[in-house]
């Protein structure tokens, strides 16, 4: 059993908090700065990371590429402007994946 | 006749057979194990969406605290209040074996027991709604783990489903159908081989016997010749 950690990732305002957790919070103010931090983070040992969904939006390729892998867990969660439904879209694509229809 | 290209002998015709047993059997294994799989999905696919819509919503009211403590609090001040975490938080990863699919269980510790530990600054020159926020962010920190864990099982489950599902139909509506016909085919041809064998030896025995029948009446008319006689046309 190794030990894995948790990241979080999306801009300042919005992962500040989880700091005070103890989780490591990696700010990124650009996609391009959280694309880059993704692949940085998969290749060491975080099992989960954490990220918001107005970065999200402008990386699903990058997000896809590590669903099919048991690390990371890219978890999306809503920003500090609120949720943009890509969360519940994800796993509506799930269901649709493993069924072919959305029956939920 | 279909794009099938198989040699139409005895020995290819025993290794189909095999193969479509095989084959059938496969099918049906992995027909079981879509269904089993698709039930679990369902299960796991229901609670991830409940979990979501909490951690969703717990993080927007932890975050609406954020903003309140935010604008009470100078931007500098809330950083350096929260720079340098008295908590940290470890995680363990095992894994749980799914109808043959691995997902992660998570299992985390925090390196203090103290559950004030997750203030990391003094409540001096910090305002309330700061603990508030941070408190609520603990709270639904709980949720956004089992998440993490469960919406990751619901991926690679989903991935699975979808691999066997393919492989389901492929065995059902093309490798099965394929296989059959090649059997159909090889064992008409071979039945077609035994019938003109039998036929092409009912001939040469025809043949055979009219020459025998012809050798016979020449030998009869030579020894009636011989006597002097003249053998009527019969």
């Amino acid at each position: 059993m190794s030990n894995y950690r948790i990241a979080v990732l999306g801009d300042k305002d919005s992962v500040l908090g989880f700091k005070a957790l103890g989780l490591d919070v990696f700010p990124a103010e650009t996609v391009e700065e959280a694309k880059r931090t993704l692949h940085e983070l998969a290749k060491e040992n975080y099992a989960v990371v954490y990220l918001t969904e107005q970065h999200a939006a402008g990386m699903t390729a990058e997000v896809a590429r590590y669903k099919d892998e048991l690390t990371p867990a890219i978890i999306l969660i809503p920003g500090k402007d609120g949720s943009l439904g890509i969360g519940m879209a994800n796993v509506k694509s799930a269901v649709e994946r493993a069924v072919g229809a959305d029956i939920l | 006749m279909p794009a099938i290209n198989v040699n139409p002998t005895r020995q290819e015709l025993t290794r189909l057979k095999t193969r479509l047993k095989t084959s059938i059997r496969g099918h049906k294994l992995l027909k079981d194990k879509r269904d089993e799989l698709m039930k679990q999905f369902m299960d796991v696919v229901r609670e991830n969406r409940a979990l979501r819509k909490k951690v969703e919503e717990g993080l927007m009211r932890a975050h609406g605290s954020f903003t309140v403590a935010s604008a009470l609090m100078s931007s500098e001040m809330l950083e350096q209040s929260l720079l340098y975490p008295k908590q940290s938080v470890e995680l363990d990863m095992t894994f749980q074996n799914i109808m043959s699919v691995n997902v992660p269980v998570y299992h985390f510790r925090t390196k203090s027991d103290d559950a004030g530990e997750i203030y990391p600054y003094g409540f001096a020159t910090t305002s309330g709604e700061l603990d508030g926020a941070v408190d609520a962010l603990s709270g639904v920190f709980q949720d956004m783990l089992k998440l993490a864990e469960i919406e990751k099982t619901s991926q690679l489950l989903a991935e699975e489903i979808e691999k066997t599902r393919r492989r389901v139909n492929a065995l059902e509506y093309v490798k099965i159908p394929q296989m059959e016909e090649a059997i159909k085919y090889i064992s008409m041809k071979l039945d077609e081989n035994e019938r003109s064998n039998t036929i092409r030896l009912m001939k040469v025995k025809d043949m055979l016997l009219k020459e025998a029948i012809e050798e016979k009446r020449e030998a009869d008319a030579r020894a009636v010749e011989a006597f002097g006689g003249k053998l009527e046309e019969v």
